[in-house]
């Protein structure tokens, strides 16, 4: 079973979401995401300033095996890029929800958040897929 | 479809693997860590379930006058028993129906080890053409073949074969093989490392892997042995070359003997005019920008000359992207190769990449 922290969004595309104090949004893969990509060896994220449309592809996570694309889950600006994935994608598979996040963004709207699912919305997603 | 299972398949679920669907066999594609299983080849022994992969053994008087018409490459050449020879077995019209290796067993009798996804076109076409030639052909799925490979994978081996045998198995040279009985040992391998390849009756195949296992042979799964072979430059057969393409623009002209010149093989009269001077040709790149080559990703010269990744992934050896591409023979100037909607600079290198734990590249 992999691991879903009770306290973080989630989206069905497998991305996750921690609203820190400051509003910002932390986002990455969850820990099925990176189960089932396999080892990561290639990480791109999204350059800081940019705007993101919701469900937008702006990232992209490559394993041994394929290329896949990561979404934002709301709409906003990149604040901040996880620049250690460049030598290290690896954090990916052995921290996805702490040293592995991915980018931060500043919501458009911070309300969009609580659209997002929870642990147990994402954990029924899984259980169906 | 039901998918086949080799005789480890059980054992395969026991260990956790990840199956997947290699050719209408249920095949394990890695048991955790893909780069782990890789790297333990590289640099110890890891063992790998091949027995999808088909023996075929031939048998007649005319045995190898039959291969010498059949085979790209010249099994004249195995003069000591034991002898392997690594061919194309071409089409008329020069196209690939497989690549197989080739144990020189007697006068007359050879065995042929061929790929999973071809074993029946295999097996129907050769059957067909030997019939002239009174050899019988009969395929040994009674064996089953485990590749051990690594710089630790003879010695592993040979812990645990008969004392005769195991001798015999630790003097063979490369691409040579020695056998007991219906236990068949070769020292060949795909992944560019010293190695072993054993066909062997199913019970005792799943009984060695469980002495490798208990002695901290790594199993490994069919993507580290993707990554290894790629690393090693080895062509993969469905992807870097099929029925549609001829050996010389396959990286493969190596294997195809021209000499002697009256030696009539199947496909030599197709592909003798191209000689020298094939349009395509294989290459091997590193990528030097960031990202992943994949298979099928467009290739640029700065000349204008095109062409098509092959084969391409990231190279756990090397920590940098790799590929074969397909390209014009005419080809001068920088490489590039377009990554997902951007050009990306590589560099043209020829294969292997890396060879016994070492970058060539």
């Amino acid at each position: 079973m992999s691991n879903i922290p009770a306290e973080l969004k989630y989206v069905a595309s497998h991305e996750w979401v921690r609203v820190e104090a400051d509003g910002t949004l932390t986002i990455g893969i969850t820990d099925h995401a990176q189960g089932a990509l396999g080892d990561l060896v290639f990480v791109e994220v999204p350059k800081v300033g940019r705007k993101l449309a919701a469900n937008e592809a702006c990232a992209v996570v490559e394993s041994v095996k394929a290329a896949s694309d990561v979404y934002a889950p709301v709409a906003g600006e990149v604040s901040a890029i996880n620049e250690a994935l460049a030598s290290t994608p690896e954090l990916l598979n052995s921290d996805p929800y702490q040293a592995g996040w991915m980018w931060k963004l500043k919501p458009a709207n911070p309300a969009d958040v609580a659209a997002l699912l929870d642990a147990a919305g994402y954990a029924k997603v899984l259980e169906t897929a | 479809m039901t998918l086949k299972h080799t005789a480890l398949h059980a054992e395969h679920l026991r260990l956790g693997a990840r199956l997947v669907d290699f050719a209408g066999w249920d095949m394990p594609i890695q048991y955790q860590s893909q780069l782990d299983e890789h790297h333990a080849v590289r640099s110890a022994a890891g063992m790998f379930d091949v027995a999808h992969m088909s023996a075929l053994d031939l048998q007649g008087a005319r045995c190898r006058e039959f291969l010498r018409h059949l085979l790209a490459n010249d099994v004249g050449k195995l003069k000591l028993p034991g002898k392997a020879l690594y061919s194309c077995m071409l089409r008329d019209d020069g196209g690939i129906l497989d690549d197989l290796i080739a144990y020189y067993i007697s006068d007359e009798a050879f065995r042929l080890v061929v790929n999973a996804g071809t074993t029946d076109k295999d097996i129907a076409w050769i059957s067909a053409q030997a019939a002239a030639y009174g050899v019988t052909v009969r395929y040994r799925s009674d064996l089953g073949i485990l590749a051990v490979q690594g710089p630790q994978a003879r010695t592993a081996v040979a812990r645990h074969l008969p004392a005769a045998l195991a001798e015999a198995a630790l003097q063979l040279i490369a691409f040579q093989a020695a056998w007991s009985g219906d236990v068949f040992v070769g020292r060949t391998g795909y992944t560019g490392e010293d190695g072993f390849e054993l066909i062997l009756p199913h019970a005792e195949l799943v009984s060695l892997w469980g002495s490798l296992l208990a002695d901290g042979v790594k199993p490994c799964g069919l993507g580290a042995r993707d990554t290894l072979r790629l690393e090693a430059g080895m062509n993969l057969y469905g992807q870097d070359m099929d029925e549609s393409r001829h050996p010389l623009e396959s990286g493969l002209g190596w294997t195809v003997a021209w000499t002697p010149d009256d030696r009539d093989f199947i496909g030599r009269r197709a592909i003798e005019p191209l000689r020298g001077n094939s349009p395509q040709t294989l290459v091997g790149l590193v990528l030097e920008g960031r990202g992943v080559i994949r298979a099928h990703m467009p290739v640029r010269f700065a000349n204008g000359a095109v062409g098509e990744t092959t084969s391409g992934g990231f190279a756990p050896t090397m920590k940098q992207s790799i590929a074969m591409a397909r390209v014009a023979s005419d080809y001068s100037g920088a490489c590039e190769v377009e990554i997902r909607g951007q050009w990306v600079a590589a560099r043209l290198v020829k294969p292997p990449f890396v060879r016994h734990g070492k970058v060539l590249v």
